[in-house]
């Protein structure tokens, strides 16, 4: 199966705190038909985010499809409430960099736009 | 009915970070129904909220303040500061009210304020606790009486019900300790009748200003327009637009779930909500509904004492330590709790290798050509902290690790003094839903007539 880096599909990848007790990642595509395809296919998963971190699947809280900005939201919990002793990024911003490194299944029909 | 259009100008994304004044005026020759900011977050972690102070600057506070005020004074309009002082507890409302008079006070206003305060006693959690009335929002853990015991601050977060009461009282400048962010910017359109889920929508975007246009922005200004059935977001800067993925995405910023978004007393379901671009960088936005909920609830947020902290930073270029880190940072360790009987918070914080991540961090063998070191003790006392702090420090700095052949030190100290004491250390421990019977409660409200 061909796959292509998320990278490149993807406008916008990033992580932010949902609150102190969650992270929340969010994956925005450029082009609808690429978010819509991976959706069909349910390429986000609970478990492919709990591979992605190496956290256990229980920890991940929910993988939400959002059609209206061609986005995926996957939200887990935080392994340290921001702030507490230990913890190392208060803000959550800097936890997307697994995600920089996915490759996703895509075969592309190179058609006109939808 | 038909009615007209209610314009809210949000000038920028927190009270204090700033925005351009050509944007602000732009917006302000619009006529807008009102000009509110959010001045808070719990994003900067829980000391803000422990030690009672502003994460920003009070000069940047009074500047941003003062053109707001100026603005809403002379439109004649309201004037609504959401979340004082960062955290919203009775410090952080008394320190943006201290600034608020001393604004009149300079330049000759006068007006009606009314000043909300959002602190809850643990009084009034442990009550609320033994009716069953307090329960954790997941994934916070649930929590005792001795747990809320132990908070040095409670605040909650009000919703649209006691800014209503001061708008009936004629106040044109509310000041409102914690609030649920789009709350100020949403109280006098739904006094007005206009429909409670989409101006609670409209707040939730313009809370955070022209982070949701593009390209984005914490620091600029924008509109949003109300209308019957829909609302309008624009830009009050030429170089940014709302677009629909731009306006659609920020649903998603900071939340749990884009579809259900919940606040007191109900939840913004967002379901049917469409986005529409309009000419000259607008957005149209419809559909979203308040589902109102019953029990009502609030939602608590609380901090306590978690010790003392200081830290120590220095750099590692030596290939040779680079290689053997951990297991020497592991000696470390145990020397430190042998010579100290120190067993509490001690933590190495490796940049360059998993500070960022952590145990999230899934390039556990990467080699760099240095490594940045911070040492961290949290401890019972600031001394203790310190005294421990120092031992860490100087045993790792001359410490003869395996196959060291450098002998004159381990560390490049970034700084003298090289130990850093970093004052109280504060947890959240608190963040829990609360039911109350009365929405406006637990929100004691008082009104002043600001004079010169």
């Amino acid at each position: 199966m061909n796959t292509v880096p998320l990278t490149e599909l993807a406008a916008v990848i990033r992580s932010k705190n949902a609150g102190p007790y969650e992270l929340t990642v969010d994956i925005m595509f450029k082009d609808e038909r690429d978010y819509l395809l991976l959706k069909k296919t349910n390429f986000f998963t609970k478990q492919l985010f709990a591979r992605l971190y190496g956290i256990p699947e229980g920890k991940v809280i929910n993988v939400v499809y959002f059609d209206a900005a061609f986005a995926v939201k996957c939200t887990m919990v935080r392994s340290t409430v921001s702030g507490a002793p230990g913890d190392t990024d208060i803000y959550g911003a800097q936890q997307h960099a697994p995600l920089l490194k996915l490759r996703v299944p895509l075969t592309r029909s190179e058609g006109p736009p939808a | 009915m038909k009615r007209a259009a209610f314009k809210v100008l949000s000038p920028t994304a927190i009270l204090g970070y700033g925005f351009p004044e050509e944007s602000f005026r732009r917006g302000v020759e619009k006529k807008p129904d009102l000009i509110a900011v959010d001045a808070g977050s719990t994003d900067p972690g829980p000391h803000y909220l422990g030690i009672g102070k502003s994460f920003t600057s009070r000069l940047a506070v009074k500047r941003d303040l003062a053109l707001m005020l100026e603005g809403a004074l002379k439109l004649g309009v309201p004037c609504i500061i959401g979340s004082a002082g960062g955290s919203g507890a009775r410090e952080h409302v008394a320190w943006t009210e201290s600034i608020i008079r001393e604004i009149a006070g300079e330049q000759g206003y006068a007006f009606r304020m009314a000043v909300i305060y959002a602190d809850v006693s643990k009084k009034d959690v442990l009550g609320a606790m033994r009716k069953g009335k307090v329960r954790p929002l997941y994934p916070a853990p649930e929590i005792g009486p001795g747990e809320v015991s132990k908070s040095v601050r409670i605040v909650a977060q009000m919703g649209v019900e006691p800014l209503l009461e001061a708008l009936e009282q004629g106040c044109q400048v509310i000041l409102c300790g914690r609030c649920y962010d789009p709350i100020p910017f949403a109280a006098p359109a739904i006094q007005k009748g206009y429909d409670t889920g989409l101006a609670i929508h409209m707040g939730k975007i313009l809370e955070c200003a022209a982070i949701a246009a593009t390209p984005g922005s914490g620091s600029d200004c924008v509109m949003g327009t109300l209308l019957d059935d829909c609302f309008e977001m624009e830009s009050l800067n030429e170089q940014r637009q709302f677009t629909c993925i731009s306006t659609a995405a920020h649903t998603l910023y900071e939340k749990t779930d884009p579809y259900a978004l919940a606040g007191p007393g109900g939840l913004l379901d967002l379901r049917k909500t469409r986005f529409e671009a309009l000419e000259g960088g607008r957005v149209r936005v419809s559909g979203t509904k308040f589902v109102a909920a019953n029990p009502y609830t609030v939602k608590l947020e609380g901090v306590k004492r978690a010790g003392f902290r200081t830290i120590s930073i220095a750099g590692i270029r030596d290939p040779i330590l680079v290689d053997t880190i951990d297991s020497v940072l592991d000696t470390i360790r145990i020397k430190t709790k042998e010579a100290t009987g120190f067993d509490g918070g001690l933590f190495f914080h490796l940049y360059g290798k998993n500070a960022v991540m952590g145990a999230l961090e899934p390039e556990k063998d990467s080699r760099p050509c240095e490594l940045g070191l911070v040492m961290e003790v949290i401890a019972g006392t600031q001394q203790q902290a310190n005294t421990v702090c120092s031992y860490v420090r100087s045993t790792l700095l001359h410490f003869g690790y395996p196959g060291r052949i450098s002998t004159a030190g381990n560390l490049a100290l970034l700084y003298s003094p090289s130990d850093i004491p970093c004052g109280k250390v504060y947890v959240f421990n608190i963040y829990h839903l609360m039911e109350v019977d009365d929405p406006k409660g637990l929100f004691p409200m008082e009104v002043y007539e600001v004079t010169p």
